[in-house]
């Protein structure tokens, strides 16, 4: 049982705003933490829970708003005072250098010396002193770049703890972690309140946060909305809290249409046993088959990071698998280069239209044919007439504003960039469509139009694979919904059988259909 | 129960989503910002200088004026510097559309201006030179693409850093060269070939009688012409853009990056061997050692000044090559070497100030 | 005795690229390239000759090659972390720069474009290239002593741990309270201190300084802080591989086997090759030449 709460808080913040160019990621945000408790911070991506810990580790200075810990005003402070003052944070992507070895990680900034050499005897007994301790597991000799990423975490939670941390902030912590990983990962939590520390979760798998949590703060859109203690709320409660009105409307606005037909017998698009490996994760897909017909959509749920990325990405053309065939009517593509897909009919919606789906210097006109450039020479010139008429055409069929196509990309509201990219991959021919997060950063108004599309293509005969972290958006275009789990698909079911209830499970990784 | 809540994406960075006026004044803005830096920091470092000799800075610029753009001679001699300016930051600034940074232009240069005058030394004396100057054009290309073929290919195979490589390339190719000449080719004592027997490119008679500007001239204005046409309305320029301006997109977008690398370096090289010939058919139809004279190294400060663009590039290697010539006009007064301090100070000036200001007006612009 | 002869006919040569790449491996390490080293040997070459010529001291001399260095280091410093300009520009536009200076005030003091007058150095007027003259000369032994103790420096002190930490990432040394632009200001002051240092060594070993008097031995350094992938005992080595392959070609000269343009050439090509990994992989620090963090 967590202590009572003492009177005075360890940390409040109150009236935060921090803005970044033109997006504010924090606005009347507050928080406040006792001693000997675990607090859990919850929201959506986006919400501005990383920015307001960040703020308070001392990494960002609030535009607004004041810091108060252990009772003392420190708005504005560095990460060096944080951590003097006993405030350390372990970053979702780990703050550790590869090179070096755990023990010269944890050492860093607060280097043991013997004169003026390192002291790296005592650097390394004093991570063995902590990781026993703290019961954190670590090898204090081993370079960074050689541990998994549960040991990498601990030696994350080593640091902090070995700068005298009384206030531990942890960025999603379990994402990267095994189901017994996090149950250790619990078992440190609960010795380091138990013992009058402070945690503060940031996560947002709700599952968690009734298991760990003593207290909640649920942040939306930048600012806090909801203070409440775990014992007396549901995740059903916190979930509103989290996505506010807009639940009820997009249950209402997005409603499954089913096809007029059923889809054909043929798959256009066939995945064996495909494994993926990318950026240091050994098996990001790991092991995946399945098949899409024409006439269908073929609808991919979850949490980002179960490897759905690695699989657009090997199908698209763009990571070669390590194992697995792709098979695109009936040919294989496995081993073909990303023009050569296109050219056999692969569509291809990237889910970061900044980084791959779109050239931001470029013109909407010649955004509107990358990837098919190609197509648009006239000898060696490009054609420009036929890219003019091409933009025009696209502009207005998809409603993309400003619509002057020699506007930089750039210049477009995130929206409208998005449009072009849907503009330009639907508007072509195209036998199978990947659609991974087609409706990201897309108004209401507009996301309607997509689906209609999509819907529309499907009806036409085509074969769509998406993927969307938004299980709404699933739900209403799919025929057939998979869920994507640890670089799996933990279940396929018909839409008929779908819900957020069923899904839910196989999301987060309780459940997990008998292969 | 629901155990997970469905995730809103994060809103990706957002783009201020001006108006067209906006944006096109941006664009003026960055066009401009290069060239009025380097004229404010060369005359405030000049000022400096020419006050620590004893003069007055309106007078020694007065001079420097005179010198250059005030008669046919030292106009003459500015042209001669433009041509191969031109091409060498042709060169640089074709790679650095590609993401690619070329120092290796000194060498390749010295490549093409040796290649071309060792064709003009094999061809027989009479040959016409409508036959005899592409032949010999075709030769430099060929020789400075050679050299910078070599580290395209090795970062597209290897992914090791053309800067290193291009600067060990350098020496290496000038070394080479050296020893070609000194050991075998030169006429005694001199370091330079014997004449060229064909290929040799006339002066620009009239007004410019007695300098060394050429109609060279022409190629370099015609390659500024056709760099222009190859980046900005072929498809294989489009390709080379995007690889320098977002790889992932690129990649995304059909192009193999490892093949625009390595064309990028070679038509890279191919343009700076060109600048060799503006000495070596243009004016002393000899190859001699040492010719480039860091023509290469400036090539760089012109791309920057003008802003990889190809236009801009030819005025700013007229800045430059009137920088070059204005020093000599005022050694009298103040020596050459300012010059050259001068030189390191624009590309200093711009390095820093350019996204400084940029900077400043970002933030300038999220205030608004 | 032809060993010995060689022997020290290598160091003395190898000495300017000692110090230079010792400086390189220290700046690069922490995050920003050093093509800037050619420069600072040159300041540190021309410094050295002024404060030799007019103070009569190779020791004063030492010291403004040292302040010079440290000038030009600080320089880079300021415009590649403060203004985050480009690190590659800034190195070509400081090369730029330091031979246009150096050309600029040797006529400005000496009246001439080639070279000053002759300058007190080590081991006095006639001090040839004996042992003796070697062992009198204090940048000799500075230089040789530099190699273990930069690597003392690097793996050893704090300040080393840090440079690492900033120069792999930066971001990860920021968390935990490194002051990272403070630690990459120290690094490359310190490495155009260094570097310099190697310059003053050729200018009063020459006993004046003429005009690019450095003729890019700044690059061989750099090669060699390359080739001996960013570990200063490693290129220490690499330094002293360079030095005797000239040394040879010099003993070799009269016999004319090989030319000395491709002796010259074989600390280019062999960096060429460490880079292709060809003979295993040079690794850079990970955030080199990138200082937005």
């Amino acid at each position: 049982m967590p202590p009572e709460r003492t009177a005075a808080p360890v940390v409040r913040m109150a009236g935060i705003e921090k803005g970044f160019g033109s997006v504010l990621a924090n606005r009347e945000a507050s928080l406040e933490v006792g001693a000997g408790e675990i607090h859990a911070l919850v929201g959506e991506n986006g919400a501005g829970k990383s920015t307001l810990m960040r703020i308070l580790s001392g990494m960002f200075t609030p535009d607004a708003g004041t810091v108060e810990v252990f009772g003392r005003d420190v708005t504005g402070w560095s990460t060096a005072e944080a951590i003097a003052a006993g405030v350390g944070m372990v970053h979702q992507h780990f703050m550790l250098v590869p090179t070096l070895t755990v023990a010269e990680n944890v050492a860093l900034g607060s280097e043991p010396t013997r004169g003026m050499l390192l002291d790296r005897d005592r650097a390394r007994r004093d991570v063995e002193e902590r990781s026993r301790t703290s019961g954190l597991a670590v090898d204090a000799t081993r370079p960074v770049s050689a541990l998994s990423v549960g040991e990498a975490q601990r030696v994350e939670i080593l640091k902090t703890l070995h700068r005298g941390a009384k206030v531990l902030i942890l960025d999603e912590p379990t994402a990267v972690l095994s189901p017994p990983e996090v149950q250790e990962l619990w078992g440190v939590l609960r010795g380091l309140r138990d013992g009058g520390a402070t945690v503060i979760l940031i996560t947002h798998r709700l599952d968690e946060v009734m298991e760990i949590s003593d207290n909640i703060t649920v942040m939306r859109a930048g600012r806090t909305v909801d203070h409440i203690r775990t014992a007396d709320t549901t995740p059903a409660h916190i979930a509103r809290s989290m996505v506010g009105r807009e639940v009820a409307l997009a249950a209402e606005a997005d409603v499954y249409r089913p096809p007029a037909r059923g889809p054909e017998a043929r798959p256009v698009l066939e995945v064996r046993d495909l494994v993926v490996s990318a950026h240091g994760r050994p098996r990001a897909v790991d092991g995946v088959s399945f098949e899409v017909r024409p006439g269908e959509i073929l609808g991919i749920a979850g949490v980002e990071g179960n490897g759905q990325t690695e699989l657009i990405e090997a199908i698209a053309g763009l990571t070669l698998p390590t194992s697995g065939a792709i098979v695109l009517n009936g040919a294989d593509v496995t081993e073909s280069h990303v023009r050569a897909r296109g050219d056999a009919g692969i569509s291809h919606i990237p889910e970061d239209r900044h980084r791959r789906g779109l050239l931001m210097d470029y013109s909407v006109a010649e955004n509107l044919v990358l990837g098919q450039q190609h197509r648009f020479q006239k000898g060696m010139a490009l054609d420009r007439e036929r890219i003019a008429r091409n933009a025009s055409e696209q502009v207005r069929a998809y409603d993309i504003r400003p619509t002057d196509p020699a506007l930089p990309a750039r210049a477009l509201s995130g929206g409208n960039q998005q449009k072009i990219v849907v503009a330009r991959e639907m508007m072509r021919d195209f036998h199978l469509l990947l659609a991974a997060q087609p409706t990201r950063g897309v108004d209401v108004g507009a996301v309607e139009q997509i689906h209609d599309r999509l819907r529309q293509a499907r009806d036409a005969g085509k074969a769509i694979l998406l993927v969307s972290a938004e299980l709404n958006e699933v739900l209403a275009l799919a025929d057939r919904v998979a869920v994507m789990y640890a670089g799996r698909f933990a279940v396929v079911m018909p839409r008929e059988q779908a819900s957020e209830d069923v899904l839910g499970p196989y999301m987060t990784g309780a459940q997990r259909e008998a292969a | 129960m629901s155990t997970a809540v469905q995730q809103t994406p994060p809103a990706a960075p957002e783009t201020t989503g001006g108006t067209a006026a906006s944006a096109l004044r941006g664009r003026l803005e960055e066009a401009l910002l290069p060239p009025i830096v380097a004229i404010l920091a060369a005359m405030v470092v000049g000022d400096l200088l020419i006050l620590s000799f004893g003069q007055s800075p309106g007078a020694v610029y007065r001079l420097l004026l005179e010198g250059t753009w005030g008669n046919a001679y030292g106009f003459g001699q500015v042209l001669y510097k433009t041509t191969t300016l031109t091409l060498t930051g042709l060169a640089v600034a074709l790679a650095l559309r590609a993401g690619l940074f070329n120092i290796g232009a000194e060498g390749q240069l010295a490549a093409g201006g040796f290649m071309a005058a060792l064709l003009g030394l094999l061809l027989p004396a009479g040959t016409p030179w409508l036959l005899a100057v592409p032949l010999c054009l075709v030769a430099a290309a060929l020789g400075g693409g050679v050299v910078g073929a070599v580290p395209g290919a090795l970062k597209a195979r290897f992914g090791a850093h053309e800067v290193i490589v291009t600067i060990m390339l350098n020496f290496i190719v000038l070394a080479l060269l050296n020893w070609l000449v000194a050991a075998h080719l030169h006429v005694p004592e001199t370091l330079h070939t014997p004449d060229i027997r064909a290929g040799g490119v006339a002066r620009l008679g009239g007004i410019f009688t007695g300098s060394a500007a050429n109609w060279v001239i022409l190629v370099a204005l015609a390659a500024a012409g056709a760099v222009w046409f190859y980046l900005f309305r072929t498809r294989r320029g489009y390709d080379l853009r995007a690889v320098g301006l977002q790889p992932d997109a690129a990649e995304y977008a059909g192009v193999r990056v490892g093949g625009v690398w390595m064309r990028a370096m070679a038509v890279s090289g191919a343009l700076a061997g060109l600048g060799g010939v503006n000495f070596v058919l243009g004016y002393k139809h000899y190859y001699e050692d040492g010719f480039s004279g860091g023509s290469g190294f400036l090539g760089i400060a012109v791309a920057l000044v003008g802003r990889n663009d190809p236009v801009g590039v030819v005025f700013a290697a007229l800045f430059f090559a009137t920088l070059s010539q204005g020093g000599l006009a005022i050694n009298a007064v103040v020596p050459k070497q300012m010059v050259e301090v001068l030189q390191g100070v624009v590309i200093l000036a711009v390095a820093i100030a350019v996204p400084e200001v940029r900077r400043l007006l970002r933030t300038r612009a999220r205030r608004a | 005795m032809i060993v010995l002869i060689f022997l020290l006919q290598t160091i003395r040569i190898a000495i300017p690229y000692l110090f230079a790449a010792s400086g390189g491996v220290l700046a690069e390490r922490a995050g920003v390239v050093s093509l800037t080293l050619e420069g600072f040997m040159l300041s540190g070459a021309f410094c050295a000759t002024l404060g030799s010529h007019y103070s009569g001291s190779a020791w004063v001399g030492l010291l403004c090659g040292a302040a010079g260095g440290l000038l030009m280091g600080l320089l880079h410093a300021v415009a590649s972390i403060r203004y985050k300009a480009d690190q590659i520009v800034v190195g070509i536009a400081i090369n730029l720069l330091v031979v246009g200076i150096t050309r600029f005030f040797l006529h400005l003091a000496f009246d001439s474009s080639s070279n000053s007058p002759r300058v007190p150095g080590f081991g006095g007027e006639n001090a040839g290239s004996g042992i003796e003259a070697l062992a009198a000369n204090p940048l000799v032994w500075m230089g040789l002593v530099l190699v273990p103790i930069m690597g003392w420096l690097i793996y050893r002190t704090p300040f080393g741990l840090r440079v690492r930490a900033v120069g792999e990432h930066p971001l990860a040394a920021e968390s935990v309270g490194v002051p990272v632009p403070r630690v990459r200001y120290m690094a490359v002051a310190l490495s155009g201190l260094l570097a310099s240092l190697g310059g003053a060594y050729l200018a009063l070993d020459q006993h004046q300084f003429t005009d690019q008097m450095t003729a890019g031995r700044g690059y061989v350094a750099l090669a060699a802080v390359i080739f001996g992938r960013w570990d200063p005992v490693r290129a220490g080595i690499a330094c002293l591989l360079f030095a005797a392959a000239e040394t040879l070609q010099i003993q070799l000269q009269g016999l004319e086997a090989i030319p000395s343009q491709f002796v010259s050439m074989i600390p280019y090509l062999l960096t060429i090759i460490a880079l292709a990994g060809i003979v295993g992989r040079s690794v850079p620090p990970a955030a080199l030449g990138r200082a937005e963090d």
